[in-house]
Order: C-alpha cells, then structure tokens, then sequence
C-alpha cells in the first residue's frame, strides 16, 4: 500500500554522530555484498558505489575560528525535478512514485549513464558487472508496505527522521531554529531550489556552507541536460519530422523510385 | 552507572571526559542528544582528541592524555574558590564536616606517612579523629582546619586555571569556559552527569582519576539526583554482569576473597563487618556475614554446615599481600611459575599490555585451553612468528614451543539464552536466537563437563586437596547441560528448607537457612516469575525511571545513593527531579536506597558507607586519601607539582627483561589507544560488515608533527615504543593538536586498536607498543599516555 502523500526524509546533521549504522542498514535491507573500504580513513569509502547508496561524509572544516568535524549522510536527494529522469532516454528506467520517491527500475534501464550526467549530487552509479545504474530507492519495498526506510530504523540518535514532506519541512524549520538560538546563527534546512526542492531535506549548523557537508551549495541540473532534453530535443524531433515530410513530400511529387532494369 | 542511560536525559550539563560515547555507546548517546534537544542540555567534552562526541560538544577542550587529575582537581578548586559548589548538599551528604587525625599533610608528591624504605604508605594518619564512643568528629560549621573540607580546599588550591593549563596543554581560558558551564550544576535546580569509559580506567592512577571525579560531584550535589552521577559506560556485554559476579579478589557482590590469614569464617567475617563511624550510618555492609553465609550455602549446600564453617575452609585463599591480577599473572607465567591457562572468552595476546610478554609468556606453560568463538591471537601465538613476523622477529618459531594448546569452540552470545547487565545495571534477560554451529557449545556445557570429568578422576584415582572440588554443588535437571534459568535461580537464592525463590536480600539469613549465588541480585528471579524477562514501558515519574524494564541490581533501584536527592527533611532538591520524597510515613518515588520507612533524620544517605555519608576523603585507596596529579610511567615532561615524585610512586612497575620503559629523549610522543564505532575490541575482524567499514589499521597524527616529518596522508608510518613496534597508514588531522605542556610543545599520536594477526582482516597488535604498568588499586594497565616515536617507512 503505497503512501497517498509526498514522503521525506530528515537528516538533521547537528545530531550525526557518524555511527554508519543507516550504512550497514543500507546494506543489510538491500542485499548488497560487503566488500573492503579503502581505510586509513573514518568515511568508509571515498565516494558512493554502485552497490554502496548510502555514505556518511566526514569533512573536518573550520567554522568560525574554530574547528568542526562535520559528518552527514549522503544518498540519492530525490529531487522533486530530478535531473536523472530528465536525461534519461529509456521510457520508464527512472519513475517517480506516487510519494515523491525517485525510483530506477533495472529492467528499463539501457546502461547509458545519462542520468550520471544528469545528477546535480552526482548520485547515480554505474555497475561494471550488470551494466546498469543504482542509487538509493528511498526503499521503495519497505515504504510501500508502510514502513520507513531502513537507514531511518537503523538510526540511534533521532538525526534521522521519515514522514510526510511537509511535517519533515516543519520539524526542519524547528530544529534550525533551536540552532539558531544555541548560537549557530547561520543554522538552517537544505532543500535546493534549483531542483525544485528535494524530498532528502538537511538541516546544517552553517546553512550558507553547505559544502562543507559535501553538498553542493546551489545544484542546477546540468545545461547540457536541459538542452539536450529541451531545445535540442525539440531540434532533433523537428530533424526528424522535417527528414520524414521531406520523404513524403519527395514520394508525393517524384513518385516511387523505380529500379532500371540492368543488363549483364 | 550510578544512574543510568535513559536517566543521561535528565540531565543539563553532560560531562564526557575519558569516553567517547558518539563513536563507542552510540545508542546510548541518545539520550546525550535527548538532553540536548528537550532541556537544552550542554554537552562539555574534555579529550585528547577531537572525537565524535567533540564534534556535537557544545564545549571542547584538548587535554593531553594523563593530565585528567589535573583537570578535575582544577575543577574542584574552582567550584570552591568561586562558591560553586552545593553547600547544604555537601553538609548533609558527604564528610566533608569529619575530622582528620592531627599529622596529616601532603607536602612535595607524598601524603603523610610515606615509608621510602618499605615504598609503601602508613596510612595511620590519614584516619578520623574519634570521640569516645568511637564516631568520627565533625564540625558542620566545616571550619576546623582538620576538617576534610578545610583540607581539600588547601589540597586543591594548587590547581589554578594557569597550572591546569600548563599541565594538560589547554589554555586557560578553554579551562575556565567548560568550569563555567560544569559548575553551573552546583545549585539544587540544576545537575549535571559525567560519562566516563576506558580514557579513565587505563592509567596508573585511574581510581583516583573517579574518586576526583566522585569528589567534584559531590561538591556539586550531582550524586544520587535525577540527571547526575559518575557513570561507567561498560564496553563489552557482559562486562558489568562479570565484575558483578566476582574476579581474582572479590566473591559474587563484591565480598572479598579470602585471604590467608583469615583461617576461619569467625575471622573473615569479622574484617568483612565494618563499624559503623556515625550514629546515623545504616552501616549496610554489617549485613555481610548473611550474604556470605549464603553463598556458602549455595557453593556447597547439604555440605556447608554449622561446623565447617559453612565449607568456608574449601574456599581458595589468596596469600596475605598476593595480587593475581592481569600484570601480575602474566609476569608470573612469563618467569615460568605457571603451568597452565584456561583462556574462556578472553584473547590477552591482543588485550593485555605489551603482546610480545603475553606471547612468550603462554609460550612457557605446559598447556592452554582457549574457549571461544574464532581462532584468536591467544590461541594461535605459537605461530606468531610465521603469523606476524615482522612485529616479533625475534620469538621462536611453532617447532620450538612446547605448549600444548586445545581450541574448544563456544556459542556465541546470540546461542544462547541467560542474561546480560548493561552500563544502568539492569539486568537484561535474552533468548537465544539459534543453535551453535558445529561442535560449538555453550558455556554451562563446557563448565560442567570439565567439572564433572574432573570430579569422577578425583573420586576414581584420588588427589591432593580433591574436598572442595568434591563438595561444590552441582544439582542442575541436566547435569551436563544446566539450564541457565536453574542457575538465576539458585544467583537469586532461595530457603533452603522450603525451595521458596527469595524476594529480596533482605530475606538473607546467616544461619544456613537461606542460600544465594550473588546478594545483589537477590529478587530479580522469585516466585512471581523471572524479573530480568519483564519488558513494562510504563514510566510513572516521567523521569525515564521504567521500573518495569527488565530488573535493575540492586533491588530494582534505578538510582543508587537516591536518598541524596533529597534534604533533610526528605524534600527533593529540585522538585522537579524527584528521584525521592518523604511523604510523613514513607518514602515514595524510585525504590529508595534507604530504609522505606525511616525517617530523614535516622540513616545517612549513604548506606554502604560506615561514615553514613559519601567521602570526599577517602583513606581506602593506595596512594592517599585525595587524588593527586602524577605524570603517567613514560612522560614527555616532568611534573610541575612535585618534580621529585614525577609517576604515581605505586603504579605497579615490572622488571622483566621484555619491560623496559622509554625515555623522553627516544620517544618524545604522547600516544594513545582508543575504539572505533565499526568494531567491538579484537572480535569483530572476523566479521564482514564491520571488517568492511575499517579495514585497515591507521594512525592519526597532528598536522604539525606530520609535516616536521613529511608524511601525508595515506603514507606507511612506523611507531615504536620501548616495548615494540607496529606500522600502518597515516592519517593526518586538525582533530589532533599539537599542545603546550609547560612551555613547551607536545604531540600526541592516536591509534586504534582493533587488528590483529588472525581474522578477515589483519594488522598490528597495538598493544606491541604498550607498557605492563598498573593501577596499584585496580590492576589496569596504562594503555593511554604512553611514549612513541614516529617515523615514515
């Protein structure tokens, strides 16, 4: 039974403790096989994978004079104008459920890697082995049947809360501005516009800095997508009717082409 | 804990300092974070290291590892030179008004009576004025310059923001800020908890770096109220059930081994018996001889009589001034004095203190018994030096160990049912969730087949000494195979008459007539059903209390010393956290840590105690009644208090030829060892995820130090210490800081410590590099504060 609302996801950094717990949820929930990090390092891996959704990020920045150590979770933003949907040319490998989630379905899917292209977060991971795209599903099979996302389960310090959009946005709203007044002055939610907001919603100590979180301060879906499915689209499509009328039109005034008859 | 996790919540400053509960007790830093969001609580982290719990402080401040005394004791100073402190509270509950003996002093890194020859202290003036009845003197005006209060206030006047500073490496001003905000607790409407681990425990003076941290609050009035406490986060399940069931010097509920020279239970129970020191002290430990009477009884049923004593007489005893604690152990069978070890459940190549003695210290037994779940580095140190040679080029290969080793596999604690205890002391009971693979067992079944063999080869073929184990009684439904719940029962303990289940230790006789596996457990199995199993979420005071959550040690209290909570006249502090009140007639709120219907004037608040009142000034430990700074055993610096008595003068130091320790000038870095979220302790290389997540073993250095050396990131390091040497990945931080210690500058280098030379992933022993230094107190090994050289390979 799929949620009749648009859902989000809550991911209020100021409470991140970087335990990986919705890492190995992640992992768990998914069936994805567990192979070594790279190490020598607090983040599990450098970057997503394609069989690895779900990354906290540790940045160590400087925040007024003084030093912080940011951890955030980072997935799939489903965008409420996602940039991978936009690139993509396979009808029905990228969906967008009825609660908002942004869902790739593998049987559609060509292995084209428009959509890596087309992601302001670059989210999308292509798998060597299958040849096809995976991000997070917002686990698309869990909150079908009413229940949160695993990551959101597997979290011990309530950084991580799931709901309808706009209770989420609400709470978002209420925690900034408890930061707010506890001094983080610059406190804030995270939820570009430039995608047309987004149904992972953050709320950061520093909202003016986001990529301090490693989240891209102001994603606009790329140029080359918006052409490429906006007027380069609508240029291709008119190639294309002018190449067909023009074969019409040549049939009409020129008649079948007739094969000559050819002697040895 | 004195309280417990979901009290953390109560709470409006949380002190972490010696633990690190973002990265190791994550779900229990909920209730940090709960704090936070419901009472705007503010979260102080004192740590050598920028940690996870650092980066969601409100308060941070850098302090070098070893310094913590210094720290705490410029906390003390400053609650009492600004009146910080709770004034009516220390009155009443502690014994700050008590007088000492004249002769008492401190004076250049030695309390009175410090024996040179003898390296020991006399602790005769360290002890309470008398009047004639026996009773501590007291001045409750807390102005006779030998009350505990005077003395502390000059003990501690020493501990100025500017030496704090200069000891630890922090700036003054950093002190200052966090003292403001710990010391904003020290009024009746406001508390504050301190959460403590391993930071704490592993130095040559770590319980006098809890009994600082027990003094400051009580200052502050923060003992035995709601959102306060000294609390323990325990690491391993079940490690607060172990220590609760007994070790090398205590019996089940903290009862003491006998000793040598105790030749009768007359004699023993007499030292176990303490005088109370006030009119007023419920004295409770005067309850000893029936809690120990009855654990005889369960020991040795139809066998403990009257006339023997009870089986008293087939209780091992320790010798007079034997220690047989981890350090000590281990020296005795590396010298060869040891034939034999049962390693259950326990890996000491990996966790004891310099690996290199642990193996070649196994190497000289005639055989090892290793019980567990994986092949460990115990159980494979024979081959250490194919396994690992690069870290031990220099013992003996398989061929040349003689030790016959037997791996007996063992359920893993997901196989078996029976209880956990938690850090809050809750008493947890657990299903198993499946059968153990293979030959695995569970533990009882390993026990009991030893046991049993045992028996029948002494019935058979006769023994020296063979009474006490011929007369333990084992009277289980499946003698192989007891079931657990029969042995929680038998803990709880029950008349021996009827078989009636006993409701509490207040039932406990010393005649026999009752028998009990550990007092302190006594009521959470009785005859309304197995307590531990209940899962109530009903929370009637709202203050996170569940007093129908499984079964909370002792007698269901969720709040030890809760009697503090309250004045004299039985009014709660701060009525809104009412661990307790006195209603005219009883006590009503938590189960009270006092007698239910005493009134508030008849029993000081501090049951367990002779003084009746918690001690400030505590004459029980080793090296003097208030704590004191002292550098760790290997220190970059000389100590600024009392530069002639630099370490703690009774840190247990060894003298084998594997025990040398470094200089400042070989290894002039701070190093210490810590966890990672991802793993549990050595066990969890063996398995997928968390191998996945940390793979690999790395060091974390300061900036500035890695680039004195020119290593970045991602290089090979090599660290060594006088004991050995391990190698890894650096990674450079900020989180690490280089830091000002007495002028100069010092650097401290973190390392991990959860590889090993068996598993699905490997990597160096860290404790190759660590000294076998102790506790005089606990037997802890300095695993934090050590010196290191680092070098890029």
């Amino acid at each position: 039974m799929s949620l009749p609302y648009t859902v989000a996801k809550l991911i209020d950094t100021s409470s991140c403790i970087g335990c990986k717990a919705c890492e190995v949820a992640c992992q768990e929930w998914n069936d994805q096989e567990f192979t070594l990090g790279t190490g020598g390092s607090y983040q599990t891996l450098p970057d997503l994978a394609h069989h690895f959704w779900n990354l906290i990020k540790f940045n160590e920045t400087q925040h007024d004079g003084g030093l912080a150590w940011n951890m955030a979770k980072y997935q799939c933003m489903h965008c409420l104008d996602p940039g991978c949907l936009r690139a993509c040319p396979a009808p029905g490998a990228i969906v967008v459920l009825p609660n908002g989630t942004v869902d790739f379905n593998h049987d559609s899917c060509i292995g084209c890697g428009y959509c890596i292209t087309g992601c302001p977060f670059d989210v999308p991971r292509l798998s060597p082995k299958s040849s096809k795209v995976y991000k997070c599903t917002l686990c698309s099979d869990r909150t079908a049947v009413g229940l949160e996302p695993a990551c959101i389960k597997a979290c011990p310090t309530h950084c991580l809360s799931f709901g309808k959009r706009e209770d989420m946005l609400g709470e978002a709203e209420r925690r900034a501005e408890q930061l707010r007044n506890d001094g983080f002055l610059r406190a804030g939610v995270y939820n570009p516009a430039g995608v047309g907001g987004t149904n992972v919603i953050y709320v950061l100590a520093r909202a003016d800095h986001p990529e301090a979180y490693g989240l891209p301060a102001n994603p606009q879906i790329p140029w080359t997508v918006s052409l490429w499915k906006g007027p380069l689209k609508w240029l291709g499509n008119l190639v294309l009717l002018g190449g067909i009328l023009g074969t019409f039109f040549h049939y009409v005034r020129y008649g079948p082409r007739r094969a000559h008859d050819r002697q040895a | 804990m004195t309280n417990g996790w979901t009290d953390v919540a109560n709470a409006d400053v949380v002190l972490v300092m010696g633990g690190n509960p973002a990265e190791n007790h994550p779900v229990g830093f909920r209730f940090v974070m709960e704090a936070k969001r419901t009472r705007k609580a503010k979260l102080v982290c004192i740590d050598p290291r920028f940690n996870r719990t650092a980066a969601l402080s409100d308060c941070y401040v850098p302090i070098r590892a070893g310094s913590d005394i210094a720290f705490l004791g410029g906390l003390i100073h400053y609650a009492l030179s600004h009146k910080r402190y709770h004034a009516d509270y220390v009155r009443l509950h502690t014994n700050a008004s008590f007088l000492i003996q004249e002769g008492f002093g401190f004076s250049d890194g030695y309390f009175s009576g410090w024996d040179s020859g003898q390296h020991r202290y006399d602790k005769s003036s360290w002890q309470y004025e008398l009047d004639s009845q026996g009773y501590a003197k007291v001045d409750p005006r807390l102005e006779h310059p030998r009350c505990v209060f005077q003395l502390m206030q000059k003990h501690y006047s020493r501990y100025t923001p500017e030496q704090v500073a200069s000891i630890c490496g922090c700036s003054a001003e950093a002190f200052v800020r966090s003292a403001e905000i710990v010391c904003s607790t020290g009024t009746p409407d406001r508390c504050g908890t301190m959460l403590y681990a391993l930071g704490w425990t592993q130095h040559s003076h770590s319980v006098q770096l809890i009994h600082a941290a027990a003094m400051l609050q009580l200052l502050l009035g923060n003992i035995g109220v709601p959102g306060g406490g000294v609390n323990a986060q325990r690491g391993h399940s079940n490690i607060q059930g172990a220590t609760d069931m007994g070790s090398w010097d205590s019996l089940p509920g903290y009862l003491k081994v006998p000793r040598a020279q105790q030749t009768s239970l007359a004699g023993y129970l007499k030292d176990a018996t303490p005088q109370p020191l006030r009119p007023d002290a419920m004295n409770y430990w005067s309850n000893a001889p029936k809690f120990m009477v009855s654990l005889l009884t369960a020991y040795y049923k139809d066998r403990a009589t009257q006339e023997n004593d009870f089986g008293y007489h087939y209780l091992p005893k320790i010798g007079t001034t034997d220690n047989h604690s981890w350090g000590y152990l281990f020296d005795r069978m590396y010298a060869g004095q040891i034939e034999g070890l049962i390693s259950f459940g326990m890996n000491p190549v990996a966790n004891g203190p310099n690996s290199l003695k642990m193996i070649q210290a196994l190497g000289k037994l005639k055989w090892l018994i290793v019980v567990e779940n994986f092949e460990t580095e115990t159980a494979a140190f024979w081959n250490a030096q194919k396994l690992a040679a690069k870290e031990y080029p220099n013992v003996v290969d398989s061929s040349g160990v003689a030790t016959e080793v037997f791996l007996l596999p063992a359920a893993c604690f997901a196989e078996k049912d029976g209880s956990f205890v938690n850090s809050s002391r809750w008493v947890q009971w657990k299903h198993a969730a499946l059968d153990p693979p293979g030959l695995a067992k569970r533990d009882q079944e390993i026990i009991a087949a030893l046991l049993l063999k045992l028996q029948e080869l002494y019935r058979r073929e006769g023994g020296v000494a063979s009474e006490p184990l011929l007369s333990m009684s084992w009277n289980y439904a499946h003698p192989l195979s007891p079931s657990l719940e029969e042995v929680a029962k038998e803990i709880n303990g029950r008349e021996t008459l009827t078989g009636r289940q006993l409701s509490s230790f207040g039932e406990l006789k010393d005649d026999g007539s009752t028998s009990c596996g550990n007092w302190l457990y006594s009521g959470s199995i009785t005859d309304e059903g197995n307590q531990m199993a209940r899962r109530g979420q009903e929370d009637p005071t709202g203050l996170g209390f569940f007093p129908g959550w499984s079964w909370n040690w002792p007698a269901n209290r969720r709040v030890l010393y809760n009697r503090a909570s309250a004045d004299g006249d039985g009014k709660p502090w701060d009525a809104s956290r009412a661990a307790l009140h006195w209603n005219g007639q009883k006590w009503v709120g938590d189960v009270p840590d006092t007698k239910v219907d005493a009134p508030p004037s008849r029993f000081g608040a501090f049951i367990m105690l002779r003084e009746g009142v918690a001690k400030l000034f505590a004459p029980d430990f080793a090296e003097g009644p208030f704590p004191e700074h002292y550098e760790p055993a290997e220190s970059p610096v000389t100590n600024v208090l009392h530069p002639n008595v630099n370490s703690n003068p009774l840190a247990k130091i060894f003298h084998s030829d594997l025990d040398s320790l470094g200089s400042p000038k070989e290894y002039p870095y701070v190093a210490l060892t810590y966890r990672l979220t991802e793993h549990f302790h050595y066990w969890t290389k063996h398995v997928q995820a968390s191998s996945a997540l940390q793979p690999t073993f790395f060091v974390e250095l300061p900036e500035e130090l890695a680039s004195e050396k020119g290593i970045e990131s991602g290089d090979r390091v090599r660290i060594k210490s006088a004991r050995g040497h391990v190698e890894g990945q650096a990674l450079v931080t900020r989180r690490m800081r280089s830091l000002k210690v007495n002028g100069r500058a010092v650097y401290q280098v973190g390392l991990p410590i959860h590889w090993g030379f068996v598993g699905r992933v490997k990597g160096p022993l860290i404790n190759n590099l660590s000294p076998s230094v102790l506790d005089p107190n606990s037997g802890t090994p300095e695993y934090k504060g050590f010196l290191v050289n680092v070098e890029k390979v």
